[in-house]
């Protein structure tokens, strides 16, 4: 990519992880039969055990683990047979038990592989270190009082996957690339909704700075609670160039934790809150070591869905299409499933256009998904079938296309009813043209020193017609006109 | 009359009551007499006396009917650790102030289906942390036991001692405890009482207030071996909401106890014979192999080669367990708060004076040795050492059916003895520890006196999961012993 960071004493490479946290798509909670559903009335959603009340054990859910399984096989990650629910010992109010139930030596997933895709088409490995569960912690409320701090302990307990990176991210880009690619695959997974304004999904960078050339990592800060896509790119951005401002200045990085301030578009230090902790690790005596059985990992794996890169590769080969519009058409299933159905009764490259050019735009305008578009598929191949039979013409199409977008109708019926389908008879186009060439001699005059006018009358034509008029006719009859004229 | 009932064994009054000789309510009534009487032991921390005659009567109603449980109808008395439905739950700490649990322990519930009668809450250690039930924060229990000609208060052993003193003050029938390194089998000796720990797993731990989870184990108190069966019977099994609790059907130990020991091979671990062992416990332990062999069964010495690192071990996996287990007394959500200046400050007074001097001891020492730079040293060490152990019992248990040991160095001692040194206090432990870390049943079985004229019990150990031969071999002992001396002061 040679993304770099001009200094005054040279160019800095920036060296980026990312530990994302993804809450696991899960009714009940990780130790407890509490619900997860999001938005319900503070502590309304919490068990005995997900208050750390005396005596209380946490029971594992299946189903958490189930999803982690497929989360890492969906990252074609080692699955661990064995792995070892631990204690992190800190105090904190929003943490009842005193300890957070989470896995440290042995995390149920191991190394696997996240591909991105750059924006020229090509692709990236991102290596994945682990995934391992974990508990989350309740939620402090510092602005409801003035002097005191509320507790919601709803989220306390909640399953949700750490998902660490390989320092492999060199660009700011790459590393929302990654987020992206992360999100659909969670997404087409069914393991995490993907939703950053619920805090489904939180995102920490790692980021450390070193000289073009340097093979030797430079000392990183982790920068907390990146919460939103925009804020990766820019979060980064501003520490890399924070910390080669202090290298060049001859000053050290510190190592530590910072947060980003997304108003001021800056990262400051966490110091205090989170000095030196020594978590005191420990197997947690209340849960047995978790040991899978092969078929209960085969089981899931036989039962994933085709992932984004697969179907990518597939819809290049497949329909011919390049790999932008593939990549933009996988990021979603929903998207994927919309395009092949709209391309099982069209051209796929007219339909992959419509999608990725027209029908995305007007979504996004309108602010719906894709789930909700009032263009159906059917309706979508509609409309390039009769582009296909010349029944309209191409910018007939988009004006049906938008009238489709409000009114939900069939093109077909639009067509029809609005008189819109394309004149192809020449006999109705020729009078006009004798019309153009005989009110219009200054410009007759133009076409014979320049050809190219004839241009100029076809564009009247089309005016005149409302541009019903098949352009090719147009052409031909004004060519054949012109040309009479000796 | 009263006083009759009282003396019943469990099994005599399920009996009585099954004939109609009284009723559950009279039953009842007798034992709350007693336990009024004998208040001044402290043994409970929460008399229920109302919830007792209740649940008396509706027991009365139910063996009218023909129906009733295995204990329908039997007064007994719970350890404060076990959390109780609308009864107040303490572990004998201040951190727990006005905690009334929303639910109800695994195995009080068993026991309540079971028809058994809540006499009220025994006091303990507190957080179970102790060997004399000195470091109540409602005071410490005295010992129905004192020396012959002497009125200097002894202690009850601990952490247990409560329930094991309510017991041999004929107040309950029987009575909970848990063991997490021999909080049952020491206080059963230094009482004159019969004490199970059974099996790390054969209990659910749900909704007992935990010390050392991977310790902890619920167990019984009663005067006969085959009381403690009856009762334990009704404790254990299994609990989908522990899970560390095993998948195993409860066997029906009080009807298959023959006492018979022919044929069985008992193992004296020649690491027991620790120096400074007064000889009379030494006699003792030998008494009891005679007995055994007297009774048919081959007695062998065998080796424990880890045991001297035992109590090391012991004292540095429960303290850190515990370190973590006892975070959650932070003062947010129940029990003592006592405000700060901000959230340390909070943090530290409630904690400073929620938790009593062995507990705060305890939760520095676990800390320690959980922290960065330590815990291979000291915790991961420890776990590998508890391996070690375990795999002695396994090797041994290759060659012999269960082993006999002293349940304790010494008879009781009286309170104040030993307070200020943690050290000597914690060797009370230094028999029951090892098999606490194997997580095997061990129960303590009255076997005579010492010269003091004090109880003294024997230890029988056994297979994991083999219950029935701990309970036989501690039956064969109860018979040939035929301990029947009572506390001085219930002579009359």
């Amino acid at each position: 990519m040679g993304y770099t960071i001009k200094g005054a004493t040279g160019d800095w490479e920036i060296v980026v992880g990312l530990e994302v946290h993804a809450q696991v798509m899960s009714s009940s909670k990780l130790f407890s039969g509490a619900s997860t559903r999001y938005g319900g009335a503070p502590n309304s959603q919490v068990s005995t055990v997900d208050a750390g009340m005396p005596g209380m054990l946490p029971v594992v859910n299946e189903r958490c683990i189930e999803q982690a399984v497929r989360t890492g096989l969906g990252l074609k990650a080692q699955i661990n047979r064995l792995s070892v629910f631990e204690r992190k010992n800190y105090f904190y109010p929003d943490l009842p038990q005193g300890y957070q139930i989470s896995q440290y030596e042995h995390p149920i997933v191991g190394k696997g592989v996240l591909v991105i895709d750059m924006p020229d088409g090509s692709t990236r490995e991102i290596g994945i270190t682990r995934l391992h569960l974990e508990q989350d912690a309740g939620k402090s409320v510092h602005d409801q009082r003035d002097d005191e701090t509320l507790i919601d302990l709803n989220r306390s307990g909640v399953a949700l996957m750490e998902i660490v990176s390989e320092p492999d991210i060199r660009t700011p880009d790459e590393a929302v690339l990654y987020m992206r690619k992360l999100r659909s695959i969670l997404r087409y997974l069914g393991t995490c909704d993907g939703n950053m304004e619920e805090g489904s999904l939180r995102c920490d960078a790692n980021v450390s700075v070193r000289r073009v050339g340097d093979t030797a990592f430079g000392t990183r800060c982790e920068i907390k609670n990146v919460n939103s896509m925009r804020f990766v790119a820019r979060a980064i951005e501003y520490e890399a160039r924070r910390q080669v401002e202090l290298l060049e200045n001859g000053e050290k990085v510190v190592q530590e934790t910072r947060l980003f301030d997304s108003a001021r578009g800056e990262t400051r230090s966490m110091r205090g809150k989170e000095e030196a902790h020594d978590y005191r690790y420990f197997p947690d005596p209340d849960l047995l070591p978790l040991e899978l059985e092969e078929h209960f990992i085969e089981r899931i794996r036989a039962d994933l869905p085709e992932l984004p890169d697969e179907k990518k590769a597939r819809f290049i080969e497949a329909y011919g299409l390049s790999a932008y519009d593939a990549g933009v058409l996988v990021a979603e299933r929903a998207t994927a499933a919309y395009f092949e159905e709209v391309a099982s009764s069209s051209d796929a490259k007219l339909a992959a256009n419509w999608v990725v050019n027209e029908l995305f735009g007007l979504l996004a305008k309108a602010g719906v998904g894709i789930e909700e578009s009032p263009v159906s598929a059917a309706n979508l191949a509609a409309l390039i079938r009769l582009i296909g039979d010349g029944t309209i013409s191409g910018r007939i199409a988009k004006d049906v296309f938008a009238i489709m977008f409000e009114t939900g109708e069939a093109p077909a019926k639009i067509v029809e009813e609005r008189g819109l389908k394309q004149v192809t008879d020449s006999s109705s186009i020729e009078p006009i043209v004798d019309q153009l060439i005989a009110d219009n001699p200054g410009q007759v005059e133009t076409w014979r020193k320049n050809p190219k006018v004839s241009g100029w009358f076809v564009g009247q034509v089309m005016k005149a017609t409302g541009g019903k008029a098949n352009p090719g006719m147009v052409n031909e009859v004004v060519a054949r006109k012109l040309a009479a004229l000796g | 009359m009263t006083s009759d009932l009282t003396r019943l064994t469990l099994k005599a009054a399920r009996d009585g009551l099954a004939r109609k000789d009284f009723s559950a309510g009279e039953l009842t009534r007798a034992h709350l007499a007693a336990m009024e009487k004998a208040r001044g032991l402290n043994a409970f921390i929460t008399e229920t006396p109302e919830k007792a005659l209740s649940m008396a009567e509706a027991a009365d109603r139910r063996l009218a009917d023909g129906a009733g449980g295995l204990l329908e109808g039997l007064p007994v008395a719970i350890k404060d650790l076990f959390c109780t439905e609308g009864v107040a739950t303490t572990a004998a700490s201040h951190i727990l102030d006005g905690f009334v649990p929303p639910y109800e322990s695994t195995v009080t519930r068993k026991l309540w289906e079971q028809g058994a009668v809540c006499l009220g809450k025994t006091n303990l250690d507190e957080f179970a942390m102790g060997s004399a039930n000195i470091t109540s924060h409602h005071g410490p229990v005295k010992s129905p036991w004192t020396q012959p000609g002497d009125t200097a208060d002894l202690v009850p052993g601990g952490s247990s001692g409560g329930s094991a003193a309510a017991v041999a003050a004929r107040v309950a029938l029987a009575a909970t405890g848990t063991d997490t390194g021999g909080s049952i089998r020491q206080p059963a000796s230094f009482c004159g009482i019969a004490g199970i720990k059974p099996t790390y797993g054969r209990c659910s731990r749900w909704g007992t207030v935990a010390f050392a989870s991977s310790l902890d184990q619920a167990g019984a108190f009663a005067r006969t071996v085959e009381d403690c069966a009856l009762f334990l019977q009704a404790m254990a099994g299994h609990d989908p909401k522990d899970s560390t609790s095993a998948d195993l059907a409860v066997p029906d130990w009080s009807g298959r106890l023959s006492g018979r020991v022919k044929g069985l091979r008992i193992g004296l671990p020649k690491e027991y014979r620790v120096e400074g062992m007064p000889s009379e416990i030494e006699r003792l332990w030998q008494q009891g192999a005679d007995w055994l062999k007297a009774e048919g069964a081959e007695v062998v010495e065998i080796s424990l080669p880890h045991t001297k690192y035992a109590l090391p071990t012991y004292y540095i996996i429960a303290p850190a367990e515990a370190s973590s287990n006892l975070a959650r007394y932070d003062g947010m959500r129940f029990g003592l708060r006592v405000e700060g200046k901000n959230l340390a400050e909070t943090y530290m007074k409630t904690r400073g004076l929620g938790f009593g001097d062995e507990v705060r001891r305890r939760i520095l020492i676990g800390t320690y040795v959980l922290s960065a730079g330590y815990y291979d040293a000291y915790y991961l060490k420890a776990q590998k050492v508890r391996r070690r152990i375990a795999e002695d019992f396994t090797a041994a248990f290759k060659e012999v059916d269960a082993i006999l040991t002293p349940t304790a160095p010494s008879a009781a001692f009286r309170i104040g003895e030993k307070m200020d040194d943690p050290v000597a206090m914690y060797l009370n432990d230094v028999f029951t520890v090892p098999s606490s870390l194997a997580g095997l049943p061990g129960m303590s079985v009255p076997a005579g006196l010492s010269a003091d004229g004090l109880p003294l019990g024997l230890q029988v150990i056994g297979r994991a999961w083999d219950e029935q031969t701990v309970l036989d071999v501690s039956r064969a002992i109860e018979d040939a012993a035929g301990f029947a001396t009572l506390p001085y002061g219930l002579e009359a």
